[in-house]
């Protein structure tokens, strides 16, 4: 259903989305909202800055132990009645996944919103399987059940309204009273009755994990519905693919991302459940416990020195809400259940600059620097995009045929490595941009300029550079020269 | 105080009036103003671009041109930031130990315009003349690269006759983002115009920022708007003399 079928490069998806005024609106107020929130939760800790560095190193110290840290995961899961099964992609953890439902002899699952899962489309292989997974979270539900993609980390159902929501329970939940309305208190009493049958019938969940402490082999999920409690305590078998950077080592460190998380999230001080669980504990919740550890790419992010800090990444989605690009263009066009400025770095750290979406991901923002302002593990977001950049450069470099801009670049390059050169360019580009000019602006361009000029006029160029004006009436600029 | 002038290849070529107006008002201070003239690009747009290779000789010739001086100033803070921030990753990227060496040496002495009245000269009432409605636009660089914070409004309300009227979002980024304004230009203009609404809502006469390219950008929406607004660098509002 919701798979994403050779998504499309960057700027063609994001035009699509561009005209959908509907959507523009709904995420402005959605992403000012959620800002607004978050400011005004993070202004009330004096020692906010300090956690964030906090948060950092601790995660720079699982990433640069984190062979030690995974064999102590293993080792206390297991001791506390657990199994933990190693998956080096998203293949192998979905036929992890798909032999242990299956052994339960069930066909239907429920599951907490995971992006793990996301990630490796499980739901996809488990419906394969003849599986089908039953999301629970509220706004996955409307995803799910419209046959639909997430456009959001954390709320991904941010391009739906109230009414669309309306109509879609209306064709898809059969006991739906006729006489519903877009109220979200009513919306939300229907999905939950419907999702209340569903947890009580459940024999299988699955889960990801927001944390994993490495001390205890204690798995942690923070969530604000109670679907996810629900799922991690009523059924048998409890399934939960976790990737593998996200360890901390302590309880001690935990208390450090459980202030940072719903605080960059959803801009509350706490949210409203925490879930933990250590292994299996006799006669009282899930009797059948499996961790399933992720790579999927993980490795490969690891290997790169300036990218890695993008493990540090906690899904808090801040870096979506604050960001310019995302505001505009929502995440399908981003093509990635990992939208927005994380995803523009994860994606091509995780899968490489293969493909075309990729490529262009790196180059699907104005370097504004404000997701890593809000980022609670400073991610420094700009930098890992610069040198993305940078990779996606040197593999054009390989091409036989040279491309338009590698070549364009490289005249730049030639024209600004002497003055004599520089100064014959800026003539010419005077004497051309005075040609298209009129009454003062260029209104449009020749093809291939006319990207700018579309909508944007561009200033006319002087007659007289500044190094041309500084030549001809001054005499004490001549330090320097070629 | 003897001042080189970074001036920067983008008003070098496009906005000469930028670079004559930090000339005009440094020498009004009081100070000799030198101009290296075998200065080009700091080779920002290749490094933001990704073109890191070719970028490294642009570096270099930064250094070698700039590092003579005791100060050097520029009117743009995206360029600083370059010099500040990228050689030293461009040294990293390409094992360059000389780049990262005189970069960490020429640092402390490249200021931006603002950064150098306020905070080395020491000034914010430059003795400037400017009779109209400003509002203006903290640029990403300035704001949360080089972290210009007020200077920039402390200068502009020295200025005599003077409105200086508060922008809404005045921190959203304008959508210029360099090659992105192009590579990605239906974004890039979708976020201008929400820029180019919040300036007209002022009802200011002038959008004045740091950065030449944003303007241009911002600026660009605003011809096409007919909107009858203008553009301004603060240099250029800072030189402007009551003439009697």
């Amino acid at each position: 259903m919701s798979v994403w079928l050779d998504p499309p490069a960057f700027p063609d998806a994001a035009r699509v989305m561009l005209r959908d005024s509907q959507l523009r609106h709904n995420l402005q107020r959605a992403t000012a909202t959620i800002r607004t929130k978050r400011a005004g939760v993070v202004s009330e800790l004096p020692d906010w800055e300090e956690l964030r560095l906090a948060g950092a190193a601790i995660k720079d110290d699982v990433l640069t132990n984190l062979d030690r840290y995974l064999l102590q995961v293993e080792e206390r899961v297991t001791a506390a009645g657990g199994q933990v099964h190693w998956a080096r992609d998203a293949a192998e953890a979905n036929r992890t996944v798909t032999d242990l439902v299956k052994a339960t002899g069930v066909h239907e699952v429920v599951k907490v919103k995971s992006m793990t899962t996301m990630e490796i489309e499980l739901n996809e292989a488990l419906a394969e399987a003849g599986i089908a997974a039953q999301e629970t979270d509220l706004a996955e539900l409307i995803v799910q059940l419209g046959d639909d993609r997430p456009s959001h980390i954390l709320v991904p159902a941010i391009h739906k309204n109230r009414s669309e929501i309306r109509e879609l329970f209306l064709r898809t939940m059969p006991d739906a009273p006729r006489e519903l309305t877009d109220e979200p208190r009513e919306l939300a009493g229907v999905a939950r009755t419907y999702l209340r049958r569903k947890f009580l019938s459940a024999k299988v969940a699955i889960s990801g994990a927001n944390f994993v402490v490495a001390e205890t082999g204690t798995l942690v999920v923070v969530e604000s519905e109670g679907n996810g409690r629900m799922c991690l305590t009523l059924p048998d078998t409890l399934i939960s693919v976790v990737g593998i950077e996200k360890v901390v080592p302590t309880w001690q460190d935990l208390e450090v991302f459980l202030q940072l998380l719903p605080r960059s999230s959803t801009g509350e001080r706490m949210n409203p459940y925490t879930s933990t669980w250590t292994g299996v504990t006799p006669g009282d919740g899930p009797q059948s416990v499996h961790l399933v550890l992720l790579d999927n790419g993980r490795t490969r992010v690891l290997a790169d020195a300036v990218g890695r800090q993008a493990l540090r990444c906690i899904r808090c989605s801040a870096c979506l809400n604050v960001c310019p690009v995302y505001e505009r263009t929502g995440g399908h066009a981003y093509g990635s259940v990992y939208p927005g400025p994380i995803g523009a770095i994860l994606n091509p750290l995780q899968h490489g600059t293969a493909s075309a979406r990729d490529r262009s991901l790196p180059y699907a923002s104005t370097l504004c620097g404000r997701c890593f302002e809000v980022c609670p593990v400073r991610i420094d977001i700009p930098e890992v995009l610069v040198h993305l950049r940078g990779t996606v450069v040197d593999d054009k470099r390989e091409k036989r045929v040279p491309s338009p801009e590698l070549v364009a670049m490289k005249s730049l390059a030639f024209a600004l490595s002497g003055v004599r050169r520089l100064a014959a360019a800026e003539r010419l580009g005077s004497l051309g941009g005075r040609l298209l000019g009129r009454r003062g602006v260029i209104s449009r361009m020749p093809r291939r300029l006319d990207a700018w000029t579309q909508a944007r006029d561009a200033p006319v160029p002087p007659a007289e550079s500044f190094r041309a004006w500084w030549g001809r009436t001054r005499t004490n600029g001549r330090a320097g020269s070629s | 105080m003897r001042v080189a002038l970074f001036v920067t290849c983008f008003n070098d070529a496009l906005y000469p009036r930028t670079g004559k107006a930090v000339v005009r008002l440094l020498e009004r201070l009081g100070h000799e103003v030198a101009f290296p003239t075998a200065q080009t690009c700091c080779g920002q747009i290749h490094v933001n671009t990704g073109y890191y290779r070719e970028a490294v000789p642009l570096a270099h010739r930064f250094m070698r041109v700039f590092d003579p001086y005791e100060a050097i100033v520029s009117p743009s803070p995206s360029c600083v930031g370059t010099v500040r921030e990228s050689y030293r990753r461009i040294a990293e990227r390409t094992g360059d130990e000389a780049l990262a060496r005189s970069a960490a040496r020429i640092v402390p002495r490249v200021h931006e315009l603002s950064e150098f009245l306020v905070d080395v000269l020491g000034i914010e009432d430059v003795g400037a003349y400017f009779p109209h409605r400003v509002t203006y636009h903290p640029t990403c660089h300035s704001l949360r690269g080089l972290h210009v914070g007020d200077r920039p409004h402390r200068l502009l309300q020295a200025v005599k006759g003077l409105t200086l009227i508060d922008l809404p979002a005045a921190e959203e980024c304008c959508g210029f983002g360099g090659t992105f304004a192009v590579k990605n230009a239906e974004v890039s203009v979708a976020i201008g115009a929400d820029k180019a609404r919040h300036a007209r809502d002022t009802g200011a006469e002038v959008l004045c920022a740091l950065d030449s390219s944003c303007l241009t950008h911002v600026g660009g929406i605003l011809s096409r708007q007919r909107s009858g607004m203008r553009v301004l660098h603060l240099a250029e509002i800072l030189a402007s003399e009551e003439t009697a």
